[in-house]
C-alpha cells in the first residue's frame, strides 16, 4: 500500500507537486495518470525516497520508505529516466543491487528470465534498445519479490508483445496481492491494465476513481447541437449537471441532456435546429477533457472557444 | 477502501521472501566491490596509475643515472634516491584522482545513482562501501606500485652507485607513505565527485586543488606562501612521502594535516548526500 497525504514538492519556487493526496491499494494495479509535467515522476521520486517531500508525507506498507531494513522487499521501482551505469552488464548491474540486501544469485538469474533478457545478460547495458532498458529496468524493480511495485511509463519503448507481457505481468503481480502503481500519460493504455486511476494534473490530483466509472465518464454522450439561435438554446439547455462547450458560432456541444430532450425543449419554444448528432467520446477525449486546464505546455491551436470548458465531475471529493 | 480488495497480509511490515534479506554494511560493500569489479573504465585507469608509478620512476631514475656525470652541484645536494624512484607519484595521483571523481560522479552522470539509493535508502552506507572498496583496492595496488617502483628505481640508479636499500633511513616510511597519499588523494576525489555529482567538475577541482593552487601560491608574497603553503594537500603529503625540506611540515603532521583534508571532504560529501535530493 502507498499512502500520500498533502504531499508538496518545491524546486526552488517551482512547485512540482501542490497538496496530493491518494492512497494506492493492494491487490489491483492503479494507474497514475497526467499529461508531462503533472507531477507523476516526482511523485515517483518521492515514494522511492529519492526525493524528500517539501511538506507531507509517504509511507510504503505504512513505514517511511527511507528508514526501510529490507528495502527491497518493500518496494521495487522502475523510474522513467534509465538508472543503470552503461558500461556494466546486466547481470553485474542486476548482482550489485541484489547483494545490497541479500537477495540470492539465484534470483538474478530468475528476473533475467522473467523478463526474457538471458541472451544479453553478460553485454553492455549502455547498448540496450530502449525496450530492452525496459524491461531490465523492471528485472531490477522485481529482485527483491516486494510487495509494492511502483513502474513509471513500463509500456515506453517496449514493442506490442512487450505491452502485453507487461500488461499480464502487472495484472498477476496485483493478483497474488501486491501493490501495483504504473503511470502512463496513455489513457487507452491504461484502460486495458489499471483497475484504479489516480489522475494529476499540475500536481494537483484531478480524479481518484475506478476506471469503470471512468469508461463510465467517458461516454457520456456528446450532443452536436446546430442551431441558427444557439445562445438561446443554451440558456434553455444549462442546468446543475449540463455541461455546454462550443467550437464555432452556431454550433453547441451538449453533455448531460438527451438528443431527444433537447429536440423536444427546441420544439417547445420554437427554436430552430439545423442538426442534432450523437458523438460518442473516447477515452482519449475524455482524458483531455479532464485535464485541458492543467496541461503544463499547450500546443497553440487556433481553437477559440466561445466558453470556458467545464470539468467532469469528481468522484474524491472536490479539491478546488 | 472496499473490503473486497483490502488485503490484511499488507498491514504491518512486509515479510520478505528470501530469508536474511536485509541491508547490512557488509553486504552494501560487497555490492560496491561487484560495482568496482564490473566496469572496464575502473580496471583501466588504476592500471594506467600503476604504470605511470612505476614507468615514470624508473624514467626518471634511469634518466638520472646516466646524466649524473653532467648534473650540478645543485642537482647533486637536493639528490634523494628514494624520491627519484617514486617520482612517479606526482603523476599518478592525476590517474587515482580522477578514479575517486570517477567511481561517484559516473553514477551520477548515468543515473545509476537512483538505483543505488533506492536499494539502499538510508544512503551513507552506499558512501562508506565506495570508500571502503576503494581504500582497499588502491591501498593494495598503490603499495606494490611503490615498492615495485622503489625496487626497480634502485636498480637503475645502481649503475652509478646512487641507490639505496629499504632498510636505509626513511625509505621504508617514503615507500609507505606514497601509497597512502596516493589513496588520500582518491578519497578526495572520490568526496569530490559525491560533492559536485559531475565528472567534469569534480576533476577540474581536482586538478586546480593539487596542480593549479600550489603554483599559484608561490606567486603570493613569501610570508603568505610560507604560511599556508604547507597546509595544501600535495604539499602536506610530500611531506611524509617526498623530499623533506625545511619548508614541509614533519611527516608525521603532514599526514595528519591531508587526513583532515580528506576527513573534510568526505564529511562535506556524506552531508551532501544524505540531506540533498538525489
Amino acid at each position: 500500500m502507498i499512502e500520500v497525504s498533502g504531499l508538496t514538492k518545491r524546486y526552488g519556487d517551482k512547485t512540482a507537486v501542490n497538496d496530493l493526496s491518494f492512497t494506492v491499494r493492494p491487490g489491483i494495479v492503479t494507474g497514475f495518470l497526467g499529461p508531462n509535467g503533472a507531477g507523476k515522476s516526482t511523485t515517483m521520486r518521492v515514494i522511492a525516497g529519492l526525493d524528500a517531500p517539501t511538506s507531507g508525507s509517504v509511507l510504503v506498507n505504512s513505514a517511511d520508505y527511507r528508514r526501510a531494513a529490507v528495502p527491497m522487499a518493500e518496494l521495487g521501482i522502475l523510474l522513467e529516466a534509465k538508472a543503470v551505469h552503461t558500461s556494466r552488464s546486466a547481470y553485474n548491474h542486476l548482482l550489485a543491487l541484489a547483494q545490497t540486501n541479500g537477495v540470492p544469485k539465484s534470483r538474478v538469474a530468475e528476473v533475467i528470465d522473467l523478463v526474457g533478457l538471458r541472451e544479453v545478460a553478460r553485454k553492455r547495458a549502455g547498448g540496450f534498445s530502449l525496450g530492452m532498458g525496459q524491461r531490465l529496468g523492471i528485472a531490477s524493480a522485481l529482485l527483491g519479490d516486494p510487495q509494492t511495485i511502483v513502474l513509471d511509463e513500463p509500456i515506453n519503448g517496449l514493442d506490442p508483445e512487450g505491452i502485453l507481457w507487461v500488461r499480464n505481468l502487472l495484472k498477476s503481480l496485483a493478483a497474488e496481492g501486491r501493490t501495483v502503481l504504473i503511470s502512463s500519460h496513455l489513457m487507452s493504455e491504461m484502460a486495458l491494465t489499471a483497475h484504479h486511476l489516480i489522475v494529476v494534473g499540475r500536481g494537483e490530483l484531478i480524479a481518484d476513481l475506478d476506471v469503470e466509472e471512468f469508461v463510465a465518464l467517458a461516454s457520456t454522450n456528446v450532443v452536436l447541437v446546430r442551431s441558427p439561435q444557439a445562445s438561446q438554446l443554451r440558456d434553455l439547455l444549462l442546468g446543475p449537471d449540463v455541461t455546454i462547450t462550443s467550437k464555432e458560432a452556431g454550433v453547441l456541444e451538449v453533455r448531460g441532456v438527451s438528443a431527444d430532450a433537447i429536440g423536444d425543449l427546441a420544439f417547445d419554444h420554437h427554436l430552430r435546429l439545423h442538426g442534432l448528432a450523437v458523438q460518442q467520446a473516447s477515452l482519449e477525449d475524455a482524458f483531455m477533457e479532464m485535464t485541458r486546464d492543467s496541461v503544463e505546455f499547450h500546443a497553440h491551436a487556433a481553437n477559440d472557444r466561445t466558453e470556458a470548458p467545464e470539468r467532469l465531475p469528481q468522484t474524491a471529493g472536490d479539491r478546488r | 477502501m472496499t473490503s473486497t480488495l483490502a488485503d490484511d497480509r499488507t498491514e504491518g511490515p512486509v515479510t520478505p521472501r528470501y530469508p536474511g534479506m536485509k541491508v547490512t554494511q557488509a553486504r552494501v560493500f560487497n555490492s560496491e566491490w561487484t560495482k568496482f569489479r564490473s566496469l572496464r573504465s575502473t580496471n583501466i585507469t588504476l592500471l594506467v596509475s600503476v604504470l605511470l608509478t612505476v614507468g615514470l620512476g624508473a624514467l626518471i631514475s634511469a634518466v638520472t643515472a646516466s646524466h649524473w656525470a653532467s648534473a650540478s652541484p645543485a642537482d647533486r645536494a637536493t639528490f634523494n634516491a628514494v624520491v627519484t624512484s617514486l617520482d612517479g607519484v606526482n603523476i599518478s595521483q592525476l590517474a587515482v584522482g580522477v578514479l575517486g571523481v570517477l567511481l561517484l560522479s559516473g553514477e551520477y552522470a548515468t543515473g545509476m545513482i537512483r538505483a543505488s539509493l533506492t536499494a539502499v535508502p538510508k544512503r551513507l552506507p552506499v558512501l562508506w562501501a565506495k570508500l571502503g572498496v576503494f581504500a582497499g583496492v588502491v591501498g593494495a595496488v598503490s603499495v606494490a606500485a611503490a615498492f615495485g617502483s622503489f625496487f626497480l628505481g634502485q636498480s637503475l640508479l645502481s649503475s652509478k652507485h646512487l641507490n639505496v636499500s629499504i632498510g636505509s633511513p626513511d625509505a621504508l616510511r617514503m615507500v609507505l607513505g606514497a601509497a597512502v597519499y596516493l589513496v588520500l588523494v582518491g578519497i578526495i576525489g572520490m568526496a569530490l565527485g559525491g560533492l559536485l555529482r559531475n565528472t567534469a567538475a569534480g576533476i577540474s577541482s581536482l586538478v586546480a586543488l593539487f596542480f593549479v593552487i600550489p603554483p599559484v601560491l608561490g606567486l603570493l608574497p613569501t610570508s603568505w606562501s610560507d604560511r599556508i603553503g604547507p597546509y595544501l594537500p600535495s604539499n602536506a603529503g610530500e611531506a611524509f612521502w617526498g623530499h623533506p625540506t625545511g619548508t614541509h611540515l614533519s611527516a608525521l603532521a603532514g599526514l595528519l594535516v591531508l587526513c583532515l583534508w580528506a576527513a573534510a571532504a568526505v564529511a562535506a560529501a556524506a552531508i551532501r548526500l544524505k540531506k540533498v535530493d538525489a
